[in-house]
């Protein structure tokens, strides 16, 4: 596989490729679904994200908001799960189709990932200096040496003081603020295009949450690249997310500009995860009824219909379309 | 005095430190020993019918100073007084009263469920140990327990692998509620929940604490949750309490700079990301002179380095240990 800076050489050198880049979505799902064991787990999901985006997966556990992430840096595939539709991503017609070993050219390189929590995606074995250095010598070939000196810079840029000293600590040496620079300056070692972040902050407190929201969003930023946050805080998301995507029950309900889908919500579900959102000066909380369905047991026609507090007869005969409104995608019978 | 005008709960100057031994030379005396102070000088009162909130980041304390209140950790000074009596010391039939009143909800409620007992068991346990029924009617109690925390009675069969996280926190809930305690203890009750799931919690919680006249000690790092549910709150910062006073007052105007970080560092809807602080909470190990947040604080004096502010009330019902107060 090409160097990445390599790779940014040849594409500006082609005129066509780069027009082609800039029209085209960075990573776009078309209708994917996924089963397990026979259960739909992914419903026809379909969204996409542009270059230097921020995007936010949004929904209760069990939305399939997780799996997603898990589908599109390809660590979830077949034989362990059907998958269907299709998933693009600059150049690559077909992810979904792709062999094992063309993704490992993509995984880690141009996509990787940050996951939910540092202590158990760090392998308390090794050295910090060792799970940092190890794919910046396999991925990148570097040596020794000069692993070593980009694993420090790495860890510089990530807002680690002490750099060299830390290659040396094991993972449980250091606090879970670090442990999550930690795991971002993994991310981060081949200049990934697509960043996925599954809940990195959930496992932290307060203040450093925003810490590390703030050094992700810059890291993005500064590399132009894109992110894929995947929460359950809907005012963290609207800090961080320039779209939203709402899904329920393994299905898309709602999509579009965060200022536009968080603040004026159609969707009924929207409008009840927002009123379940505790705020400092929440008098009521209002959240709706039970949860989700179980995988086994999808409701017909409208999986939201039994919960939700607008649902008519019609609801539960025919399954709602994604269709565009007022400035997003919605796929509901009596939006508003 | 009567009983009934004592304070519940009572912390006199409160201090745990824990000595870390250096490895096997420090045992024979030779090198360092060193102090981790848990908890120092916490005051702190809960009254009857009240609810308080406990915030702070990890390692402020907040479950060491649980322990204490509980009689599971011995405080290395200061007192811990139940209605005028040291915890540690209770009489047998006064540990017994104590063990009824004060019922514990635990953090982690899967972990906290023995997980081969049934939930007709598991709530039935504090109701058998502490006589409060009979056999025959063990079943129409726990169905009572169930119905109160919004689950259906055929729930009792059931064991915990087969109920969802929220069906575990409503079992625990019921669990503590069975012996009929006048104050129910809560570690981080609702975190790590779906939105929607802990929303429905904090609601039953509240009815509960309403309808029960229940005696309600929280502990949360959420300060939205703290005062959605609790009249008091009081702030923790490396084993110290650094300001306490009702929620609402608290959160309006913070008066200690640790406060004000945690407060803007809430997310909140459609405002950029504040970056409130830096750095991290230090180590508790040997820690040096003067104010303990001063390596963060914004507002830090050269002062602030030399004395250790302690908690004074600064106004009328409200307590704050910090040389420099954020009052006006």
């Amino acid at each position: 596989m090409m160097h990445p800076v390599a790779r940014q050489a040849e594409v500006a050198g082609s005129n066509v490729l780069s027009d082609r880049r800039d029209r085209e979505p960075l990573l776009s799902l078309v209708d994917v679904s996924l089963a397990r064991n026979g259960h739909s787990v992914l419903d026809r999901v379909s969204f996409a994200i542009e270059r230097g985006e921020t995007l936010g997966l949004v929904g209760e556990s069990g939305a399939g908001k997780s799996t997603i992430a898990l589908v599109a840096i390809g660590l979830l595939r077949p034989p362990a799960v059907t998958l269907d539709g299709r998933m693009q991503f600059a150049g690559h017609d077909d992810l979904l189709a792709l062999p094992e070993s063309a993704w490992a050219g993509l995984r880690g390189r141009r996509i990787a990932m940050i996951f939910q929590d540092p202590a158990s995606a760090l392998n308390p074995c090794f050295t910090v200096g060792r799970q940092l250095a190890g794919p910046l010598r396999r991925l990148l070939g570097l040596d020794r040496a000069a692993a070593r000196r980009r694993a420090i810079e790495l860890l510089e840029s990530v807002g680690l003081n002490d750099a060299e000293a830390r290659l040396a600590a094991f993972p449980h040496e250091l606090s879970g603020g670090m442990q999550q620079r930690v795991m971002i300056a993994m991310a981060l070692a081949c200049n990934p295009e697509l960043l996925l972040a599954d809940e990195p902050t959930s496992a932290l407190d307060v203040t450093i949450q925003a810490q590390i929201m703030q050094l992700i969003l810059q890291q993005v930023r500064a590399r132009n690249a894109s992110c894929i946050f995947v929460l359950h805080d809907l005012a963290l998301a609207s800090q961080v997310c320039d779209r939203i995507v709402v899904l329920y029950a393994g299905q898309v309900v709602e999509a579009g500009p965060t200022e536009i889908v968080l603040r004026r919500p159609l969707h009924p579900y929207t409008n009840a995860l927002r009123a379940c959102v505790i705020e400092l000066d929440t008098e009521t909380l209002t959240p709706p009824d039970g949860g989700l369905p179980a995988l086994g047991a999808m409701p017909p026609g409208c999986r939201f219909a039994p919960r939700c507090p607008s649902a008519k007869i019609a609801c539960s005969l025919q399954t709602p379309p994604l269709r565009q409104l007022e400035g997003r995608e919605i796929a509901c019978w009596h939006p508003g | 005095m009567t009983n009934q005008a004592l304070p519940l709960f009572r912390l006199l100057d409160v201090e745990k430190i824990y000595r870390i031994d250096g490895g096997g030379w420090s045992r024979l005396g030779i090198g360092s020993r060193r102090q981790l102070a848990a908890l120092d000088g916490i005051r702190l009162t809960v009254r009857t019918g009240d609810s308080v909130a406990l915030v702070g980041e990890s390692g402020s304390g907040k479950s060491t100073l649980l322990r204490v209140l509980l009689g599971l950790t011995a405080s290395s000074n200061g007192r811990a007084l139940y209605q005028g009596d040291d915890i540690e010391t209770l009489a047998d039939d006064k540990r017994r009263a104590f063990q009824r009143d004060v019922a514990m909800i635990y953090q982690d409620a899967r972990g906290s469920l023995n997980p081969r007992l049934s939930v007709l068991d598991l709530i039935g346990e504090p109701l058998r140990q502490h006589g409060l029924c009979l056999a025959a009617e063990l079943r129409d109690r726990v169905a009572v327990l169930l119905t109160r925390v919004g689950m259906s009675p055929d729930t009792a069969d059931r064991y915990p692998s087969q109920l969802s996280g929220g069906q575990v926190r409503r079992v625990a809930i019921a669990r503590a509620l069975a012996s009929q305690p006048k104050v129910i203890v809560a570690d981080e009750a609702v975190s790590g929940l779906d939105v929607s799931t802990q929303a429905q919690l904090l609601n039953l919680l509240r009815g509960l604490q309403r309808e029960m006249g229940l005696t309600l000690l929280f502990i949360t790092h959420d300060l939205a949750v703290a005062s959605y549910l609790c009249s008091r709150i009081a702030v923790m910062y490396l084993g110290r309490i650094v300001e306490a006073g009702p929620t609402k007052e608290v959160l309006r105007a913070p008066a200690h700079p640790y406060t004000r970080a945690l407060l803007r560092a809430s997310p909140r809807f459609f405002e950029p990301i504040a970056e409130t602080l830096e750095g991290e909470i230090p180590s508790p190990i040997d820690l040096p002179a003067g104010c303990r947040f001063a390596s963060r604080c914004p507002r830090v004096a050269p002062d602030c380095r030399q004395r250790e502010p302690t908690l004074m009330t600064m106004r009328a019902d409200r307590d704050v240990a910090c040389l420099h107060p954020l009052f006006d």
